[in-house]
């Protein structure tokens, strides 16, 4: 009996790795790559070079007027004299540390629910959903022992995040019960939320918000009026909970039957199976689809311009008409972008890392 | 094993019985949803009757009174509220078919390019995603509208185009077509060159069925729709007089104006629509396993042929439902024109008639149901389609 | 030991000849200075631990994997770059893949023509005749107008093998064609491999069915770590393997 002697590994030919081999793998692996190549390299040397020449070497940072921001680069100059505007609207400056600590509380309030050895995360989550909206309005709006502050005087990025979470978490509940109607034995239920749903499914968000700002008030008795803001809340709320509800949906459909049946074969009653068993574990494989749902509900916020809340959006195109600032549009529009893009994309990254992280789950 | 002490429940109270609490529950359900429409009928009912506002769609047949910016049929300010709602409705749907057609062309080629082996372009692709589809829509419109549009030169000093095409803050001049002497040759060509194209790729189905041999039915049909035509213009004479845009004073005159408005939004909406049609594709690519393009490629296809025989077929299936939607979206999202005063359905029906009527719940009703007509529609058109193509599984 | 049952002579034309190739994953080294020719008519069957680098072997014979050095000639035609001759080895080349690759959007017929017609330029009535014959030979022609999503995992692989039959191939590659079967359809598909291996088909496979190597195979070759250890006809591989480490792999297959 004879023991085979292995070769030794060989390093592989030159061409085909390292620089080389990447370069001719993934650039020039035959002409019409080559051509797409140059193509590309084309389409970044003319773009590139003249963006950051303008966006950076030719810019000008610092100054108070028009007048200080040299011809032919961006005006940062603009951005930074109205930063705060941009960031709180007309909130009174001296009542500003009251965003900043909402702000504050909110992110502080909820990294305990990142950490993943946290024990007894369930409740205290409860207890956090349960506090902090009245903290929050309270040091907002105002109220007992704080200074009103009206409604009209929000905007800026605080207002465009005040509408997004107030917006999603109000939809929750509601898309989740119609989600469940949907799903209902009940025929009667089962039309009027698919009615419901498919109705607001249906028409751009920009008509619910002419209905909210139009319609709203014809159908209220004359002594309610209600606040301009309140009633872009409630057309955001009726508008997004129709599509949670869709998001909801697809997660009831992906449990799999066996846990109705089992649910049900101890004895468990229709809340408490849903409340139980089968809402928390369909609400957990849709928590990507809601972080969807929220980028699309944030993006969607800039609609408010059209009943003339001043979220971040509208207080920047505001800012860009001021006569003071004419001519920088541009860098108006730029900062916006930028802003939305990072909010935007870091969600996106988040709800993509949380897919994978629930599907590995389901696999094992 | 049951309890005999729970046999009793059976005949318990009503309550208990889970088709009467079925039926209980939803006549409260009905009932509820009766009695809110009641209430805000009732408010509504009241607070109309206040105002002095009389309901109905009588209104809809009184003359209007103001100019619309962009028609594409015949208006003046004398005619009628309905006459403005086809006005915007037209407008608003223009808007959606140039920019599902942009989007689409564009879609296709970045989500191609995301999976291209060249590093470069399939970055590329990448980055035009994630820039384009994290952006808010509207704010894109304004940018392009405020920000590039309106900054663009006056009429004398137009971005000029090879003498034929014009860009100023007016907007785009195009040269327009008019019917020449050679007009009605050229029609006749077309139909011919078609008709052509439809016989020859039918006796090459049928050739490839009885022979075998194939024929290249795309690049000849593309070489007859080009011949055909041009032969009976150099015959017939030219189909077309070209009315160049010229600039005569302060203005130019002839050809075609597309206004900065429509301009902005079909560009806006078609770049953000992309980004999100070209993930579709990628995604539905993807969808197609490798081991299709090997059993293909083992069984000695072509690239051109896997192509068209193994992965479109397959990679359409799944592609279409969510393209679908993305066109939903698009028409959706062109009612953001109101915003920049580009004069769709909900800008000046919406808008302006509204506010010149004040019939707010008519007017809202009808816009509603337009996009609720659209919408229903093609979903509905979109679950026969999904019937129809389903992989048949056992 | 049984006898392999179907003694036959072999052909004296060269259908495969790798010499030397040598093939890496990025720094990988996967197959390393593999040498082997198959004689017309011949069956073999590769073994050989997951990763040692059979799969990669016989997917360079057609061309689905690249190699970076030594020949490869089928048939007569080397393997190079030119996509024609790549062309040529691929329409004389069958092969069977472990999850069937059948086109699920056309029917087991259309699955069976698609090649004929548009790689051999057939007609379709010869080509549907041809695919109703190669069918019938894997036994399931009352199957031709169903999609393969409503076969069972056996009847698919069977398909598969009609399909690639359907080219009229010279060689046929097999990449552990039962893998993926439940235990009760193992035997239909091999019974229908037997049935090809008596019709005289030059044969690959890669396969842990030692029972098919046994009755079937002209020549068993043993790989580990991208080289050939060891190569006998079945009856001495079995018997009295030559080598330490065929002798541990062989323990483990054949005790399970």
């Amino acid at each position: 009996m004879s023991t085979h002697v292995f070769k030794p590994d060989l390093p592989p030919p030159t061409l085909s790795v390292g620089v080389v081999g990447w370069l001719r793998a993934n650039l020039f692996s035959n002409w019409f790559n080559t051509l797409l190549t140059a193509l590309a390299l084309y389409l970044i040397w003319v773009t590139v070079p003249p963006l950051i020449q303008w966006a950076f070497l030719d810019a000008t940072w610092s100054g108070s007027t028009r007048s200080d921001c040299a011809p032919g680069g961006a005006c940062w100059v603009f951005i930074q004299n109205r930063f705060a505007q941009f960031m709180y609207g007309f909130y009174p400056q001296g009542l500003r540390w009251r965003v900043d600590l909402t702000v504050i509380l909110a992110v502080a309030g909820a990294a305990p629910l990142f950490v993943k050895a946290m024990p007894r995360k369930l409740v205290y989550g409860l207890a956090y959903l349960l506090v902090y909206p009245w903290l929050a309005f309270w040091l907002l709006h105002g109220g007992p022992g704080l200074e009103v502050v009206p409604t009209s005087q929000w905007g800026g990025l605080m207002l465009t995040l005040v509408i997004a979470v107030v917006g999603i978490a109000g939809a929750m509940p509601l898309g989740v019960l119609l989600a469940l109607g949907r799903r209902s034995d009940m025929p009667a239920i089962r039309v009027i939320c698919v009615t419901f749903i498919e109705f607001w499914r249906g028409v751009p968000l920009i008509t619910v918000l002419f209905m909210s700002s139009v319609m709203l008030p014809l159908f209220l008795p004359e002594q309610i009026t209600i606040d301009k803001l309140l009633r872009a809340l409630i057309a955001v709320i009726l508008f997004e909970a129709a599509y949670i509800a869709e998001v909801v949906r697809g997660g009831l459909q992906a449990i799999p039957k066996g846990q109705y049946e089992a649910a049900g074969a101890l004895g468990l009653g229709y809340w408490r199976m849903m409340g139980l068993v089968i809402l928390p574990q369909a609400l957990k494989l849709v928590i990507p689809g809601i972080v969807n749902t929220f980028i699309a509900l944030f993006k969607d916020t800039s609609l408010v311009i059209i009943i003339g809340l001043f979220d971040l959006f509208n207080s920047i195109h505001q800012a860009t008409v001021d006569p003071a600032w004419l001519g920088f549009a541009i860098e108006g529009y730029v900062f916006a972008a930028l802003v939305y893009w990072i909010f935007c994309f870091g969600m996106s990254r988040y709800s993509m890392r949380l897919e994978r992280r629930l599907h590995t789950g389901h696999k094992r | 094993m049951q309890n005999p002490a729970s046999e009793p429940s059976r005949r318990g109270s009503m309550m208990t019985d889970p088709k009467v609490r079925a039926w209980v529950f939803q006549i409260l359900a009905i009932g509820a949803v009766l009695g809110i429409g009641w209430y805000l009928f009732h408010n509504t009912q009241a607070n109309l009757a206040q105002r002095g506002i009389t309901s109905g769609f009588a209104f809809l047949n009184n003359p209007a009174g103001f100019g619309i910016l962009q028609s594409l049929i015949d208006y003046t300010e004398g005619d009628t509220y309905g006459r403005v709602f086809v006005v915007g409705l037209l407008n608003t749907l223009l808007v959606s078919v140039l920019g599902i057609f942009i989007a689409t062309i564009v879609g296709f080629v970045v989500g191609v390019a995301r999976l291209s082996p060249n590093w470069l372009i399939s970055r590329l692709a990448a980055l035009y995603i994630e820039i384009f589809r994290n952006i808010p829509p509207l704010l894109q419109i304004f940018f392009w509208y405020f920000a590039v549009l309106r900054a663009m030169p006056p009429p004398r000093d137009s971005h000029a185009l090879g003498e034929t095409v014009f860009l100023n803050i007016r907007g785009l001049y195009l040269p327009s077509p008019t019917p020449a002497e050679g007009f009605w040759a050229f029609i006749v060509a077309l139909v011919i060159a078609i008709a052509g194209c439809v016989a020859l790729a039918r006796w090459a189905r049928v050739r490839h069925e009885n022979t075998g041999r194939y024929f290249p039915v795309l690049w000849a049909s593309l070489g007859i729709l080009v011949v055909v035509p041009a032969l009976f213009a150099l015959v017939a004479g030219s189909p077309f007089h070209w009315s160049v845009p010229e600039l005569t004073g302060f203005n130019f005159r002839g050809g075609w104006v597309v206004i900065p408005e429509l301009v902005a939004i079909t560009l806006a909406l078609s770049i953000y629509t992309a980004a999100f049609i070209a993930e579709i594709v990628r995604a539905g690519i993807q969808a197609v396993s490798h081991g299709q393009t090997e059993a293909a490629r083992s069984l000695g296809l072509r690239p051109g042929h896997i192509l068209r025989l193994v992965i479109i077929p397959q990679a359409l299936r799944v592609i279409i439902p969510p393209l679908t939607s993305q066109y939903l979206n698009l028409v959706k999202n062109s009612s953001l024109a109101a915003a920049i005063g580009y004069p769709d359905l909900v800008s000046v029906f919406a808008g302006t008639v509204l506010n010149q009527t004040g019939q707010a719940i008519e007017t809202i009703a009808i816009t509603m149901s337009v996009y609720l007509a659209i919408s229903l529609s093609i979903s509905l058109l979109m679950n026969w389609y999904n019937k129809r193509i389903a992989l048949v599984e056992r | 030991m049984t006898e392999n049952a179907l003694k036959h002579t072999l052909g004296d034309k060269m259908m495969i000849e790798l010499s030397g190739v040598n093939k890496w994953y990025g720094e990988f080294h996967v197959l390393k200075d593999i040498n082997l020719s198959v004689r017309q008519g011949e069956r073999i069957v590769l073994c050989g631990p997951s990763g040692s680098g059979k799969s990669t072997t016989i997917r360079c014979i057609n061309r689905l994997e690249e190699h970076q050095q030594g020949r490869i000639v089928v048939d007569g035609v080397e393997l190079t770059s030119d996509l024609k001759h790549i062309e040529a080895i691929r329409r004389e080349v069958g092969m069977v893949f472990q999850h069937f690759n059948l086109f699920p959007h056309l029917t087991v017929l259309q699955n069976c023509t698609l090649a004929p017609m548009w790689v051999r330029n057939m007609p379709k009535k010869e080509a549907d005749e041809v695919a109703m014959h190669y069918l019938n030979r894997v036994r399931i022609p009352e199957q031709a107008n169903k999609y393969p999503g409503q076969l069972s995992g056996g009847q698919q692989q069977r398909v598969a093998i009609a399909r690639a039959l359907c080219m009229k191939p010279k060689i046929m590659l097999f990449d552990e064609p039962t893998s993926a079967l439940d235990p009760e359809m193992v035997k239909e598909v091999l019974d229908t491999m037997i049935q090809l291996a008596e019709s005289g088909m030059t044969m690959l496979c890669v396969t842990h069915e030692m029972g098919f190597a046994r009755t079937v195979a002209d020549r068993v070759i043993f790989m580990d770590k991208g080289e050939i250890i060891e190569q006998a006809p079945p009856e001495a591989f079995f018997s009295n393997p030559q080598n330490e480490r065929t002798k541990t792999f062989l323990g483990q297959i054949l005790n399970h």
